[in-house]
């Protein structure tokens, strides 16, 4: 029987055969054709590991390290490796709990799986890194300190220059094309932010093989895919960092900002803005702390005034306004107005602090003694130019001057987030007067003077009188000077601050000269006369005086007036230019004149005189915080509080604000001090020149 | 040893084992390549009987040994005492029950000593050796049912038992034993039949089932349109259509879900769904809540083949290289040095290897059934079948559950996957052969 069934050994082979056939070709599909597992191989055992390169570091003009990296330490836990550790101990070395010790644990395992190490602390205080390490013995089982390189500060300066990093969040993941991977840090404002692709380096990369727990087990390929992290490149700064130093303590308890320029290269030499912070509370350990304090803060620290800061320009406009009226030859250095305390030839008159016959009798007096009739007058004719028969044209041709002066637009530094200031153009105008106005509409309102819709912030006014000082010209103002190892891409970076900018040269000499010896006789006779002089040194400066008004508790108050300084120096080989602005300081000569003084004694001579040093001191201790910042601080956290207790029903902050009944008194009155502090809160100001110096003006013949 | 003891070389078929040397060769590379961690002392770990691969080095030259003792006995004594061989591994089987100890979830394993050892392989050989006995019988009619039904009982009694103990894939390594009655005459229809059924039950899955049911009626009333007027002459045509459409219908619509509700545990249902790569619906999970314990298994199932495509898929045209691999080495696949120990091929030796060492296979399996073919005994013929057949099974099950074509049901690749039973089981199997076909030239048994 078996014999008749041989056949059925080819039929048994055919299916031995057909079955590997169909194993075989769908091998062949698996490894040959399909790409997706190979794909999928290297996302399950392949991981990249991140080296972190060093941050670049930030010189000052005399190369002193203005920021520094320091190694700091994470303290890293493996959840799986944790055994056996005296518990008891360990919390009471880190300061917790058991519980909390439970709980980190446990948040550990959750976001990381147990058998990766976590972050347990992050950035340890020094005082619990020292303790750790001295018992880290003690819980090698499964805890380990891990350095990471963070920020300092050594002059504990320049925080709202240089900015913070901070861990990257989605949005820049997602315009960085892939640079940056969640847990990153970037430069998040100022130069940090700038210079970022400068600073931050190459991170590099290592291939490691991790298994199904992933744990790696070694270097792929024994590490010949691996790239190497390139640190990144310093900077060098003009700043000084001794002079930013200065600027800082001077503004102690103020609110203000402070700018100096280097007018030859526009390199910024000082910017302090206040209320300021601590550059190293942003660091660390308690950074987060620090950083919602700040941010809950009415005073807005983090807020920096010399490039966002928008404010009337008042008085310093005048050399510029005398400068565009010479350019057009409505007015001559010869020209005179005369001023009997204010000027009346349209229907709104605009005041003037001098009475006394003759201080406006020429540009150069009208410049020194601030005079508000010449100016308005001024800027009159230059509007009502005979030239272009038409106020639009002269209008448009005003603004023109202005922008070349730098003012109505960003300038360009090198820290994000500028403001432009305002210079008011014909559609300005016409949307508020519906095509119904004349030049007497805006000199009335104050434009020749600084005001009416005129704004600009310290860092314009420092630039626009670096343009007077080089007559003419000017860069850009930026902080860096030059970049470490630069390449084609920094160089684009840094291009338009190393092109010179002709823009206003051919106004004539002479008028410069007539307007910088107006300046000049602005401390010699003129309003800032009182300040002591440094010998030897030429300053020419203008001083000004900002009234200005709030709205609080539903009221306009008036408050007392903005102190504002500029100046430069010295005359004959221009070094500094600085502006300054208190709010709420008083008089320009009184706060912001005496400041500026001091930053160009310590800037061209190195140092302070002693007696200088001890006026350094009396304007430090100033207090002249507004003390309607009291009040809004109050307001703005018992709402808080209140919100909190909609939320929550949590009533731990609200109970303060409603049963101890705290009274925070507010007395509004003019001559207390007090600022405004945003752009819209500023309702409107008027600019009155410095009173104090009125009556000791009737005494100089004229 | 040829000089000192002739006997043993004469008749041997060479070409079986230079194969079995180079299969296990390249089984313990593959454990190598597994759990080799480098800097280990590579003689040392060999020698040590610690590691894996250094085991089964150890099972190599134990199965060795007893295939030489196999080789020295007389042919005649197989034959002699195959019955009690079968008898023996019945008790053996019958011993788990009482005597298992768990290990893995399985029930199918006694252990004395520090060894364990898995009488559901062990009885394969018996089965082959009983099976090969019954249908060399001169009073076997192989062409009555009678016959064939005790063949079928002799086969399948030691699967239920298996199936019993929870190793569904050892049991359905018995359903190859139809192979060698199929070669002894076993009606092709029956063959036909069950494939036609497997067709059934795997288009049960894929597809809908009304549109299945509908698609059978079709077909259905297309035979009867087409063969109309055969039909009008001969009534039973159409009785017999009826017939079969009414039996695939309910197989669909009725057979197949109450297999997957009540007989099948939830895990195989998985695991078979998994295979075709579909969801499993609804109604056979709610079927199973009482073990929805076991639900977390669905994903394992799962990952196993999803991560055993991706390493062998890796490998690509020519692999990665023995230890430079990154998906088997490193622990991604579970059961890698047992169930899963093709990937290690795949990956390490890409779709080169991979052929090449399925070819070695399948001459194993042409060279068996030439064998068997030259002998002049039955028994032998059908003891040569039942070991092709064996070898074919777990050969394409586990291959193909490696590359995601069969469902998971764990069973090694023969030679190769790690264990020291079913290595000493395929050698025992394999050197009977060789012990048979040496004594070819012999009587008719």
């Amino acid at each position: 029987m078996p014999v008749f069934n041989q056949s059925r050994s080819r039929i048994i082979r055919a299916i031995f055969l057909a079955s590997f056939i169909v194993l075989i070709a769908q091998l062949f599909h698996l490894q040959v054709v399909s790409r997706e597992y190979k794909r999928q191989a290297d996302i399950n055992a392949i991981f990249a590991k991140k080296i972190y390169p060093s941050r670049g570091i930030i010189f000052d003009r005399k190369n002193k390290a203005i920021l520094n990296n320091i190694l700091m330490y994470d303290l890293m836990v493996t959840p799986s490796e944790v055994k056996a550790i005296d518990t008891n101990y360990f919390c009471q070395l880190m300061e917790i709990d058991t519980a909390e010790f439970r709980k980190r644990i446990r948040v550990a395992i959750v976001k990381n799986k147990a058998f990766r190490p976590s972050v347990f602390e992050e950035l340890l205080t020094p005082q619990k890194y020292a303790r750790m390490e001295e018992n880290m013995w003690r819980f090698n089982n499964g805890f380990f300190l891990q350095p990471r390189p963070v920020r300092l500060y050594p002059f504990n300066a320049a925080a709202h220059i240089l900015g913070y990093i901070n861990e990257v969040d989605t949005s820049i993941i997602n315009r960085s094309n892939g640079f940056y991977e969640s847990g990153d840090y970037a430069g998040r404002t100022g130069l940090e932010q700038y210079y970022e692709k400068v600073l931050r380096g190459q991170k590099g990369t290592e291939l490691w093989i991790k298994d199904n727990f992933n744990r790696l087990v070694g270097h792929y390929q024994n590490g010949i895919f691996d790239t190497t992290a390139v640190a990144g490149r310093n900077l060098r700064t003009y700043i000084d960092v001794e002079l930013q130093q200065l600027a800082e303590k001077l503004l102690t308890n103020k609110v203000g900002a402070i700018v100096a320029i280097e007018p030859k290269t526009g390199g910024i030499l000082a910017m302090a803005s206040a209320p300021d912070y601590n550059p190293n509370d942003l660091t660390g350990s308690s950074k987060q702390k620090n950083y919602s304090k700040m941010l809950l803060d009415v005073s807005t620290p983090l807020y920096n005034r010399a490039i966002k800061g928008q404010y009337p320009a008042g008085s310093t406009y005048k050399p510029l306004g005398a400068l565009i009226g010479l350019d057009e030859g409505v007015i001559t250095p010869e020209s005179g107005y005369p001023c009997h305390g204010a000027y009346l030839e349209c229907t709104r008159p605009v005041k003037c602090l001098e009475k006394w016959a003759g201080h406006a009798a020429d540009l150069r007096l009208a410049v020194a003694h601030s005079c508000n009739a010449f100016f308005s007058s001024t800027i009159r004719k230059t509007i009502d130019n005979p030239k272009y028969h038409n106020p639009r044209i002269g209008l448009t041709r005003w603004k023109e001057y202005c922008n070349a002066f730098g003012y109505g637009h960003k300038l360009g530094v090198d820290i994000p987030n500028e403001n432009g200031g305002n210079i008011p153009d014909t559609t300005a105008y016409d949307k508020e007067y519906r095509g119904q106005w004349n030049s007497c509409t805006m000199t009335g309102g104050g434009l020749g003077i600084g005001q009416d819709k005129m704004l600009v912030t310290p860092l314009q006014i420092a630039n626009a009188i670096c343009i007077v000082a080089n007559k003419g010209y000017y860069y850009l103002p930026h902080f860096v000077r030059a970049i470490d190892d630069e390449n084609e891409e920094d160089t684009s970076l840094v291009n338009k601050f190393r092109k010179k900018h002709d823009v206003l040269t051919h106004i004539s000499d002479i008028a410069y000269e007539t307007v910088i010896s107006g300046m000049q006789d602005v401390t010699e006779i003129g309003t800032a006369r009182g300040i002591t002089k440094i010998p030897g040194i030429n300053v020419c400066a203008k001083t000004g005086t900002a009234q200005n008004k709030r709205v609080l508790d539903k009221k306009v108050v008036e408050l007392k007036d903005h102190s504002l300084f500029v100046c430069f120096a010295p005359r004959e080989d221009p070094k500094i230019a600085i502006s300054v602005i208190i709010e709420n300081g008083g008089y320009g000569a009184t706060w912001a004149g005496p400041m500026a003084y001091l930053l160009i004694e310590k800037y061209l001579t190195d140092s302070l005189r002693a007696d200088r040093q001890k006026e350094a001191d009396r304007i430090a201790a100033a207090d002249l915080m507004p003390s309607y910042l009291t009040r809004e601080q109050y307001k703005a956290d018992s709402t808080r509080a209140y919100e909190w207790f909609k939320m929550t029903k949590d009533s731990s902050y609200i109970d303060k604000y409603t049963y101890e009944k705290v009274e925070v008194p507010f007395i509004p009155e003019k001559k207390s001090p007090a600022p405004p502090k945003k752009k819209s809160d500023i309702q409107y100001m008027v600019i009155i020149d410095d009173k104090s110096s009125r009556k000791k003006n009737h005494s100089v013949p004229s | 040893m040829n000089e000192k003891n002739p006997t043993i070389s004469k008749g041997v078929d060479w070409s079986l084992a230079w194969i079995y040397l180079i299969l296990v060769t390249v089984g313990i590379t593959a454990i190598f390549a597994v759990t080799y961690k480098e800097g280990d002392p590579i003689v040392q770990s060999f020698l040590g009987f610690k590691t894996d691969y250094s085991k089964q080095f150890y099972f190599f030259i134990a199965s060795a040994i007893i295939g030489v003792f196999i080789l020295l006995t007389d042919s005649k004594f197989f034959t002699a005492t195959a019955n009690i061989w079968y008898a023996f591994g019945i008790f053996l089987l019958l011993l788990v029950f009482p005597f298992h100890s768990s290990v893995k979830g399985t029930e199918s394993i006694i252990r004395f000593g520090g060894f364990q050892f898995q009488p559901a392989e062990f009885c394969k050989i018996c089965v082959c050796l009983a099976l090969a006995k019954y249908l060399s019988r001169s009073d076997t009619e192989f062409g009555t049912t009678r016959s064939q039904l005790i063949a079928a009982a002799i086969v399948l009694f030691p699967a239920v038992l298996t199936l019993m103990q929870s190793e569904t894939g050892l049991a359905l390594v018995y359903f190859s034993f139809f192979i060698v009655m199929y070669r002894e005459g076993l009606p092709s229809t029956i063959l036909v039949v069950g494939f036609s059924l497997a067709a059934l039950v795997v288009a049960t899955l894929l597809v809908e089932k009304n549109t299945l049911a509908l698609i059978l009626t079709a077909i259905a009333l297309l035979f009867i349109f087409f063969s109309w007027r055969v039909i009008r002459r001969k009534r039973y045509i159409l009785f017999n259509v009826i017939l079969v459409w009414l039996i695939c219908v309910g197989v669909q619509r009725f057979g197949v879900p109450f297999a997957f509700k009540h007989v099948l545990k939830l895990y195989q249902v998985e695991r078979i769904y998994s295979t075709v790569g579909k969801e499993i619906p609804a109604e056979y999970v709610a079927a199973h809540r009482k073990e929805t314990t076991q639900k977390a298994k669905k994903t394992d199932t799962d990952y196993n083949v999803k991560q055993s495509k991706i390493a062998i898929g890796s490998g690509g045209l020519t692999g990665k290289g023995l230890l430079k691999s990154t998906q088997t080495r490193y622990g991604f696949v579970p059961e890698q040095r047992t169930d899963f120990i093709f990937d290690t091929i795949g990956e390490g030796f890409g779709f080169i290897g991979s052929v090449l060492l399925l070819g070695i296979y399948l001459l194993l399996l042409f060279r068996i059934v030439t064998i068997a073919e030259r002998q002049r005994s039955v028994f032998s013929r059908c003891y040569a079948y039942g070991v092709a057949s064996v070898f074919f099974f777990h050969l394409v099950i586990n291959v193909g559950m490696a590359i995601g074509l069969a469902p998971v049901i764990g069973i090694p690749l023969p030679f190769i996957s790690y264990g020291g039973t079913s290595l000493l089981t395929f050698s025992i199997l394999l050197f009977i052969l060789i012990r048979l076909d040496a004594d070819r030239q012999m009587v008719l048994r």
